[in-house]
C-alpha cells in the first residue's frame, strides 16, 4: 500500500534549489558525488584559527543586490539563491503565482551567532561602547530571519518562518511544507534548510572543545564517517531549498516530478544533550516506513546522517542494523563525507543529492573509507565507488540532531 | 575638515551603504532620499557611520539636518573642523 492519499493530498518535489560545498546546482552536486570531488577545504575563523570547512561558492550577486546583501545575513542570503533557483528549476509560471497561496519554511540548526559574534568583535574595537551596537542587530537576528529575506526578495506573502532544529532541521523543513500543503495553509511550499554556521568561530570552538571536531591534514579526507581514522564533524555551510506542490496541482500545470513524499516521521531521544540514542533513531525510521506503507526491504537507498564522529555513526548504525536488518538489500551511503556537516541545510542537501539516482539509478558512495570501523559494519554501504543499481525506487533521508531530535523523510519515485 | 572633506566623507559613506547607486550625479541641494533609495535603516546607518569613523554625535532631534549633502555640510562643518581627514 502506498501512499493512500488522494491526489489532492499527495505531496510531491518539482523544484530544487542549492548550494553546497561542491556545488551550485543539483546538477553540479550529482556531478561531483558521483565523480568523489570533496567541497572540503581549508578555512581561518577568527579566535579560532585554521582549520577545515565545507565553504559554498555561489553567486550571490545573482538574485540581490550589493546592498539588500549588505543589509542582511549569509543564511538569508544563502535561501534567496536557494529559492530563486528552485522556483527556476520548478517551472513555475512565477509572476501569475498567487504569492499569498506560498509558504516558506526553512529549516535551522542555529541563527544569529554569527551576527552577534560579529557585532560583539566589532564593539571591542570601540572599547565595548553599546553606542556603537549596530541597529541591524536585531533585524539580523530574529529566528525568522533567513524565511524572512526570503519573503522580502520574493514578494511572498504567505506565511514564512524558520525551524530550529539543530541538524535534524533540513528534514524537517520539508515536513512541514508537506503538511502544510495537506493542511490548506498553502498551495506551494519553498522548505528545506540553510545554513551559514561556517561563519560562527563558536560552532568549531565548542566541537573542538567537545573533541568532536574534524582535524585531517588533507582537508578532503577530513570528513570520513563509518572510517575507523574518523575524528569528528567538519562544519559546512549551504541550503537547499524544494519546491514541494500537491500531485495534483503539479499534474495539471505539467510539472516534472522529482518524487513524492511518502513518509516521515520526527520523534525525540529524551535521552541526551549530546550523545543519540539508536533505539530512538530506530522508531523514527519504522514510523516513517509505517506511514509510508512500506517495509525496510522496500527502501533502495538509505541517505545516512553520519556526522564522523566516534560515538554518533556507530549509534546511526546500530538503529540501521536494526530496522534493515544485515543482508544488503538496502544501499547506504553518506553525503557529509564529501560536503562536510551542513547543519541546518544537510538533511535537505543529503537528500537532494541523491534524487537523481530514480533516473540515473546509481547510488553515490560515502568516500574517505579507507579501513572501515567494524562497529560501523552496514553490509550495503557503498563505499567509495558509486555503485549502480537495477532500479532505484525509494529514498530514505535520515537526519538527526542535538538534544535528541530525529528525523526522516521516505520519497518514492512518481 | 574642510567643505569638500566632509562632502567626500559623506560620500564614502553614503557609497558603502548604497553601493549599486551612482552617486556622481548627486545634486547636493536636493534630499538624498529622493534621488536614491534611502530607508530610515540606511538613514540610521549614516549617523552610525560618522559616529564609528569620526566620533560626531549626532542627537535624533538633528537628524534633519543631514538630509541632503548641503545641509548635512553645513550642520558638520563646525562640529568636525578639528577633525583631521
Amino acid at each position: 500500500m502506498i501512499a493512500p492519499h488522494p491526489d489532492c493530498q499527495r505531496i510531491v518535489i518539482t523544484g530544487v534549489g542549492l548550494t553546497a560545498p561542491n556545488g551550485n546546482s543539483l546538477k553540479e552536486l550529482r556531478e561531483s558525488l558521483l565523480a568523489g570531488r570533496s567541497g572540503v577545504t581549508r578555512f581561518e575563523t577568527r579566535y579560532f584559527g585554521e582549520t577545515v570547512a565545507g565553504v559554498c561558492q555561489f553567486d550571490e550577486l545573482r538574485y540581490q543586490t550589493r546592498k539588500v546583501l549588505r543589509r542582511g545575513t549569509r543564511a538569508g542570503s544563502v535561501g534567496i539563491y536557494c529559492a530563486n533557483e528552485a522556483i527556476r528549476d520548478a517551472g513555475l509560471d512565477w509572476e501569475n503565482v498567487d504569492k499569498s497561496a506560498v509558504g516558506i519554511y526553512v529549516g535551522v540548526t542555529e541563527h544569529g551567532n554569527v551576527e552577534t559574534e560579529q557585532e560583539i568583535h566589532q564593539l571591542k574595537q570601540y572599547g565595548y561602547d553599546i553606542q556603537f551596537w549596530s541597529h541591524h542587530h536585531n533585524p539580523r537576528t530574529v529566528a525568522n530571519n533567513p524565511a524572512g529575506e526570503i519573503s522580502l526578495n520574493l514578494g511572498i506573502t504567505g506565511p514564512h518562518y524558520t525551524l530550529g532544529a539543530a541538524c535534524a532541521a533540513g528534514n524537517a523543513g520539508i515536513i512541514q511544507g508537506a503538511q502544510m500543503l495537506r493542511l490548506g495553509e498553502c498551495d506551494l511550499a519553498i522548505c528545506g534548510g540553510v545554513s551559514e554556521s561556517i561563519h560562527t568561530f563558536g560552532i568549531f570552538a565548542s566541537f573542538h572543545s567537545q573533541g568532536a571536531l574534524a582535524r585531517h591534514e588533507d582537508p578532503t579526507k577530513a570528513s570520513r564517517p563509518f572510517d575507523a581514522d574518523r575524528n569528528g564533524i567538519v562544519v559546512a555551510e549551504g541550503g537547499c531549498l524544494f519546491i514541494l506542490e500537491r500531485l495534483s496541482d503539479a499534474r495539471s500545470r505539467g510539472a516534472r516530478i522529482y518524487g513524492e513524499v511518502v513518509g516521515y516521521a520526527m520523534n525525540s531521544d529524551a535521552y541526551d544533550y549530546v550523545l543519540p540514542h539508536p533505539e530512538r533513531q530506530a522508531e523514527c525510521i519504522e514510523t516513517a516506513l509505517r506511514r509510508a506503507g512500506l517495509e525496510p526491504a522496500d527502501i533502495d537507498i538509505v541517505s545516512t546522517h553520519a556526522t564522523g564522529t566516534t560515538s554518533g555513526d556507530v549509534q546511526e548504525c546500530l538503529a540501521l542494523r536494526r530496522v534493515f536488518g544485515d543482508d544488503g538489500r538496502t544501499l547506504f551511503n553518506n553525503t557529509k563525507s564529501f560536503i562536510g556537516h551542513a547543519m541546518g541545510a544537510a538533511g535537505a542537501l543529503e537528500l537532494a543529492g541523491n534524487l537523481p539516482s530514480f533516473d540515473d539509478r546509481v547510488c553515490h558512495a560515502t568516500i574517505n573509507l579507507d579501513r572501515p570501523d567494524p562497529e560501523c559494519s552496514l553490509k550495503g554501504l557503498v563505499a567509495n565507488q558509486p555503485r549502480e543499481l537495477p532500479k532505484v525506487d525509494t529514498i530514505l533521508n535520515n537526519s538527526f540532531g542535538m538534544l535528541g531530535i530525529n528525523s526522516v523523510v521516505i520519497v518514492r519515485r512518481v | 575638515m574642510t567643505t569638500a572633506e566632509i562632502q567626500k566623507a559623506i560620500l564614502d559613506i553614503l557609497a558603502s551603504i548604497a553601493p549599486d547607486e551612482d552617486l556622481s550625479k548627486l545634486d547636493p541641494q536636493v534630499p538624498f532620499r529622493d534621488q536614491m533609495e534611502l530607508d530610515s535603516m540606511d538613514f540610521l546607518d549614516i549617523v552610525m557611520e560618522l559616529r564609528k569613523r569620526y566620533r560626531v554625535q549626532i542627537p535624533e532631534e538633528d537628524y534633519p539636518a543631514l538630509a541632503s549633502m548641503n545641509s548635512s555640510v553645513e550642520y558638520l562643518l563646525p562640529r568636525m573642523k578639528d577633525i583631521s581627514a
